[in-house]
């Protein structure tokens, strides 16, 4: 009984055959599982990106602010619309709360995204292929997109990033 | 400290000598985290009918710190106050012992209670409406660290008073040759406490001085890396602790005996060794780690850990079925699973947290844990789909079984209302395994977690996720109000059993 304390010999209880099996059975699957992920890494085109840069928040919204002044083409509301010629690197910043700039791109054309926040922690998340990637103060994380269908993608942020949380949405226009 | 004999009553069902001042301490641990676990609840009504959009219940404000108010009250007090009560049960009460240091074990209580009041009145004044995370550079009032900190010494010091009970019940010889399997999982739990809890600390004490003006602010990314380490483990504790009751339920209600105990144990060691390794996998999506990091982290090692889930996913249920066949239900295949008592609520919590645990809560874990479905889990309503379906179905249900034993056993009263406490493991698991699937289904949409309101209200650029969504929302909100009655009729039984429950012959 699992309530009761064992006598010296328990240990060379032997193992049953049907447990036997099934230990087997479970750690073949788990080898399996353990392989298939570095594996689709290789195989695969739907991985994380990896690179990343340590950047001062005041530093990236100033890299922003330039990016938004060199392609901006208009405005929306209260944000500019920028759209920037392919391959370029662009930027996405955020900040409690919205998402800088408005992005127009170009289908088919691929583009080095740098994401981060110049305050608390922000999620983006791209609505509506889901796709989701953290914007972490201090870190410019490089994400190499290549949109493959046109149309409007929202941006939801999905990190807490304070009261309005759930108003911080942001857009890229794929053209 | 030396125990006179007059502490001890000598229990009618199991002939176990049981301690006074053990008892006394497991009476209060589980008082109280049942009391955490109906504020938690009310909170969760809340949260449920908001996020169900067409009622949307709370305001923004509102929801954020009842959020927050959930993850402590639910997954930190109600969770763990819930285990200090068990790890003095298995250590005293198991091995016949008496509890080393009785007055440690009131300081546990004592310490983290106070803690826990304190993060909560935080939370409710609306200095912490940080979450349970609390991301830095989010800020809360110093305070909320603190209590967070002194909750975790409480803890601490309960492993200690664990621990110190095994030497003390060795030395005294209470017990002969090796300790019960239960008693041998939740020594994994309580290992697997200390050395999160030092995670904990190395966390929190560098943030709450921060917050207090005392100390720069600690790397974004560095914060999420340690508190994961923390976080995530002290996930483990909550199942090596689920996985003891499992057989502890097993032996209550049927008499299992588990089919090989050195597999078990094996079990157990492998769950100390390799799951804290896994917790890299909130980061998944992060800057600052390099993704061999990350896969090796998530990738090879997880899975030994998943493997002792896999061992226990079969030894529990063979053992009951062993049991059950015994008894000479042997007729074709399930002839024990038709003729299982059913109508015992500890078994039927066992089975329903078994299965919810394992179907939901597991293969969901496994699966966004990886490096590409991450990416499309991350942060959204899956993620609370799959905890739900683990802490909630497989660790609450169980210790909710487990209670069916303790208010006879311990208590002392026979359980108030049994026909109510008949239906309310189904009433509770099965409307939450609804919960989960609605919720892993609202995120497979891209409804993120933690939203107020997911269409954007107040932003130029609303986002419009359709009828499905909404429905399966509103499914969510029905499946929830359910899932809250039966954890309020769980604490109505708890409670009228103390206060009107007939008593049972010592
Ligand atoms: C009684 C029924 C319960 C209901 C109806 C419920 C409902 C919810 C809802 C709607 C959320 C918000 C999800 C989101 O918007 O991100 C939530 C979050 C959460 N729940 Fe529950 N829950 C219940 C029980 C529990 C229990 C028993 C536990 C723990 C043992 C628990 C742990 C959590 C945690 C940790 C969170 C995440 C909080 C955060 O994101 O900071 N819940 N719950
Ligand atoms: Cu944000
Ligand atoms: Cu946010």
């Amino acid at each position: 009984m699992s309530v009761q304390s064992l006598q010296p010999g328990w240990w060379k209880t032997p193992v049953h055959k049907e447990e036997r099996i099934w230990i087997t059975v479970a750690l073949i699957w788990c080898i399996l599982m353990t392989l298939i992920m570095p594996l689709w890494h290789v195989v695969g085109e739907h991985n994380p990106s990896a690179e990343y840069y340590r950047i001062a928040p005041e530093d990236f919204d100033k890299l922003t602010d330039e990016f938004i002044d060199k392609y901006k083409v208009g405005v929306e509301g209260d944000f500019a619309v920028v759209e920037p010629p392919a391959g370029a690197d662009i930027f996405l910043r955020g900040s409690q709360w919205q998402w800088d700039p408005v992005l127009k791109l170009k289908v088919n054309e691929t583009y080095r995204l740098h994401l981060s926040s110049i305050d608390v922690l922000h999620g983006m998340s791209i609505y509506p292929i889901n796709l989701n990637f953290e914007a972490v103060p201090g870190y410019d994380y490089v994400l190499t997109i290549t949109p493959t269908s046109t149309g409007t993608f929202n941006i939801i942020c999905n990190e807490f990033c304070g009261i309005s949380h759930h108003n911080m949405m942001g857009k890229i226009i794929v053209q | 400290m030396e125990a006179t004999a007059e502490q001890f009553r000598t229990c009618a069902t199991t002939g176990l000598k049981v301690h006074g001042p053990a008892e006394n301490l497991i009476k209060t641990n589980a008082v109280t985290a049942i009391v955490f676990l109906l504020v938690g609840g009310i909170v969760g009504l809340t949260l449920v009918l908001t996020r169900w959009q067409a009622v949307h219940l709370l305001d923004d404000e509102w929801f954020y710190r009842m959020l927050s108010l959930h993850g402590i009250a639910m997954l930190v007090a109600w969770m763990i106050f819930f285990e200090m009560a068990i790890l003095y049960f298995a250590s005293a009460v198991l091995l016949n012992c008496r509890l080393a240091t009785p007055w440690a074990g009131w300081l546990q209580f004592l310490l983290m209670f106070v803690g826990a009041a304190i993060v909560a009145v935080e939370i409710l004044l609306g200095n912490a409406d940080v979450m349970f995370t609390s991301y830095v550079p989010l800020k809360a009032d110093h305070m909320y660290y603190l209590g967070v900190i002194i909750f975790a010494v409480g803890a601490i010091v309960g492993c200690l008073v664990f621990f110190g009970t095994l030497v003390v019940a060795k030395k005294e010889k209470t017990y002969s040759g090796s300790m019960p399997l239960v008693t041998f999982g939740a020594a994994a739990a309580a290992i697997i406490a200390l050395f999160t809890l030092v995670h904990g600390a190395i966390t929190f004490i560098p943030t709450w001085a921060w917050a207090a003006g005392l100390a720069p602010m600690m790397d974004a990314e560095l914060y999420r890396m340690l508190f994961w380490g923390f976080g995530h483990s002290s996930q483990q504790i909550n199942v090596a602790a689920m996985v003891a009751v499992w057989y502890l339920l097993g032996t209550l209600t049927v008499g299992a005996i588990p089919i090989n105990e050195k597999v078990c144990r094996t079990a157990f060691v492998l769950y100390i060794l390799f799951i804290n390794i896994a917790s890299e996998h909130h980061l998944l999506v992060d800057p600052g780690l390099g993704i061999e990091h990350k896969i090796w982290n998530t990738g090879y090692f997880m899975h030994l850990a998943v493997l002792a889930s896999m061992i226990h996913a079969f030894s529990v249920p063979a053992a009951v079925e062993v049991a059950l066949r015994k008894k000479g239900f042997t007729r074709g295949a399930f002839e024990w699973l038709k003729k299982a008592p059913w109508g015992n609520p500890a078994f039927s919590a066992l089975a329903i947290s078994l299965v919810g645990f394992g179907f939901l809560g597991g293969i969901t874990g496994v699966v966004y844990g990886t490096e590409q479905v991450n990416i499309i889990a991350h942060n959204t309503m899956r993620i609370p789909g799959h905890f739900h379906a683990t802490v909630v179905v497989g660790t609450t249900l169980a210790f909710m079984g487990l209670t069916y034993y303790v208010l006879p056993l311990i208590f002392l009263r026979e359980v108030a209302f049994p026909k109510l406490a008949k239906i309310q493991p189904y009433l509770f698991g099965l409307s939450m395994y609804v919960v989960s699937i609605t919720m892993m289904i609202a995120g497979g949409f891209g409804v993120s977690r933690r939203s107020w309101d997911m269409s954007g209200i107040e932003s130029p650029f609303q986002v419009n996720f359709g009828p499905v969504v909404d429905l399966n929302l509103a499914i969510m909100g029905i499946a929830g109000v359910l899932a809250c009655i039966g954890g309020a009729i769980y604490c109505v039984i708890a409670v009228a059993t103390l206060l009107i429950g007939k008593k049972v012959e010592a």
